[in-house]
């Protein structure tokens, strides 16, 4: 059994946000950098709680990145997993860096490949989705539960309005979120491992991007709020329903 | 050339995500000069011709059980077959969970750019260039769309619906429908509760509600609002409230009319899931909460003596 989880390197969740080069590229300046957090808390840490059930299982993790990502991979390391591949490459595309894993999963032979739900700096929902067309497996996504038995996955998975309980063959696809796994945090003898566990650089595939990122923006200001005292919630009643027309 | 627009369902009706997507997809055919046609998946209760109120001319309904349930495999097949039929040069669909489960996979088999998750028409003055959110509600982002076909799914609550008269005519299509990969073994929906991603008004509360047991005020004021109620993430992570009610930078992000936050200071990570919001509402009994910079309209007050008075005044206001 194979796993490939998903890595990607995200701004902290506390980052505030601001661009630069004329709106078109992220400032980085004093971002601290993190581990996506659906990638790391759910997709990964699922993995590796299957991998301490199944000794036998090989787990590897990808990344799409320059070397500026390796701090991370380590990082992602120490919680676990046996070798890390990145690929050096970097883009703002999606299909292009979903090829490049698509590219891996598929000479790697994976049954199952993890993803987070989302990465919470572009918020596409679609590495998991172009990934399993590009290697023509099933895809479940928004996983809240995956548990394995032999090569049959049980998943629960958000659906519009509620979850639905999904039954596939491996290899799958799958992208996962909150109630997916337990939290754990790095513990020192983690950490050290990771030092010593490979991280293989590859080169990128070519890949035509089908989409290019124009500029950023910032939303505009707030006027500043206005208080009402606590006294008289009427008035705030009558703000939202005359002024705001809200309700 | 066409605008094929998914109309997605559930349960065998027309879900309120889709008329936003037929509203969008409609001004977007007008923009580039085009017709925008409807694609339908599944058993449909509802009266599909009803969609030509929203503009569309043409709907194409699959009528397979097999589609009742979202396999994106499956899905993807046939959404091909459907742009082949319509000769369609964009496909717009909502970036709700079927969105998210279908449009990457579309976009792969299509070699169709994709625009995930955009709250506007594209910018077509110079290339196709779609305004995305980003950073979980933070900023956004204009992404160019290079490829012949351009797939863009829309984040809810992004567009306002219009309608007017009109009907549709009804085409059953004849796709290939494949055996699907997934079996689904059980469907567990939550029933007569507005949900999050659709809800126009959100009452929301944190930790300041000190305990589970505080959540019938909450749950009350939803009511009289037909809204929808969400929580902060310390909430869910103590168990006090489910997990899918976590707005937030790793919850769900949401942008309804009103969002009415009781108990929650705002922290940098719940603000960005929320302040898409059009009108914000805090009710806080610290006046140093961040929250109060973000906001709309406050009430420095102790939610337990507040929210009693929002209740019952909105009643009357309900009552006249």
């Amino acid at each position: 059994m194979k796993i490939l989880v998903c890595i990607s390197k995200t701004p902290d969740t506390t980052s505030k946000i601001a661009f630069k080069d004329g709106n078109t590229k992220f400032d980085d300046a004093g971002v601290q950098w993190i581990i996506n957090p659906s990638d790391e808390w759910n997709a990964l840490v699922r993995a590796l709680e299957l991998k301490e059930k199944d000794a036998s299982i090989v787990l590897h993790l990808i990344s799409v990145g320059g070397a500026d990502y390796d701090p991370i991979i380590r990082k992602a390391l120490a919680l676990g997993g046996d070798e890390a591949i990145r690929v050096n490459a970097d883009s703002s595309d999606s299909y292009f860096i979903a090829s490049q894993i698509a590219a891996v999963a598929k000479e790697g032979a994976y049954d199952l490949i993890l993803t987070g739900k989302e990465t919470i700096d572009y918020n596409g929902s679609s590495i998991g989705g172009f990934v399993a067309e590009l290697i023509d497996v099933a895809y479940v996504s928004l996983a809240t539960k995956f548990d394995l038995n032999g090569t049959v996955a049980t998943i629960d998975r958000e659906i519009e309005g509620g979850e639905e309980t999904n039954e596939v063959s491996l290899p799958v696809v799958v992208s996962c979120q909150k109630g997916v796994a337990e939290q754990r945090i790095p513990n020192m003898r983690g950490i050290m491992a990771a030092r010593t566990k490979p991280l293989k650089v590859v080169e990128p595939i070519a890949v035509d991007a089908l989409t290019s990122l124009v500029s950023f923006e910032l939303p505009p200001a707030k006027a500043g709020v206005k208080l009402v005292a606590a006294d008289n919630v009427a008035e705030l009643v009558r703000l939202l329903h005359e002024e705001a027309k809200a309700i | 050339m066409s605008v094929l627009i998914f109309v997605d369902q559930t349960e065998n009706h027309i879900k309120k995500s889709s008329y936003e997507v037929l509203t969008y997809g409609v001004k977007l055919a007008a923009q580039i000069g085009t017709n925008a046609e409807a694609i339908v998946l599944g058993t449909v209760n509802d009266d599909l011709s009803a969609l030509g109120k929203y503009g569309v001319t043409k709907v194409h309904h699959v009528a397979n059980e097999t589609l009742n349930h979202v396999d994106a495999h499956v899905y993807t097949k046939v959404i091909e077959e459907a742009v082949a039929a319509t000769n369609a040069t964009v496909v717009v669909i909502s970036h709700n969970t079927t969105g998210k489960a279908i449009a990457a996979r579309i976009s792969a088999k299509l070699k169709a750019g994709l625009v995930a998750g955009a709250i506007a028409l594209p910018d077509t003055s110079n290339g196709f260039v779609v305004k995305k959110s980003v950073f979980s509600g933070k900023a956004f982002a204009n992404v160019n769309i290079a490829t012949a076909i351009k797939i863009i799914s829309l984040n809810p609550n992004s567009f306002h619906v219009t309608s007017a008269d009109g009907t549709a005519t009804v085409e059953t299509l004849n796709a290939t429908v494949e055996a699907a990969k997934i079996k689904v073994t059980a469907v567990n929906k939550v029933s007569g509760e507005v949900p999050l991603s659709e809800a126009d008004i959100v009452v929301s509360a944190g930790r300041g509600m000190k305990g589970p047991e505080n959540w019938g005020m909450i749950e009350e004021l939803a009511h009289e609002l037909h809204a929808a109620t969400a929580c902060s993430r310390p909430v869910a992570d103590a168990d006090w409230r489910p997990h899918h009610e976590h707005v937030g930078q790793t919850g769900l992000q949401i942008a309804p009319n009103l969002y009415i936050a009781i108990g929650i200071s705002g922290a940098i990570q719940h603000l960005a899931g929320v302040n898409r919001s059009k009108v914000m509402v805090v009710i806080n009994k610290d006046p140093e909460a961040p929250f109060f910079k973000a906001a709309d309209y406050g009430i420095v007050g102790d939610a337990f003596e507040v929210v009693p008075q929002l209740i019952s005044e909105i009643k009357k206001l309900h009552n006249n």
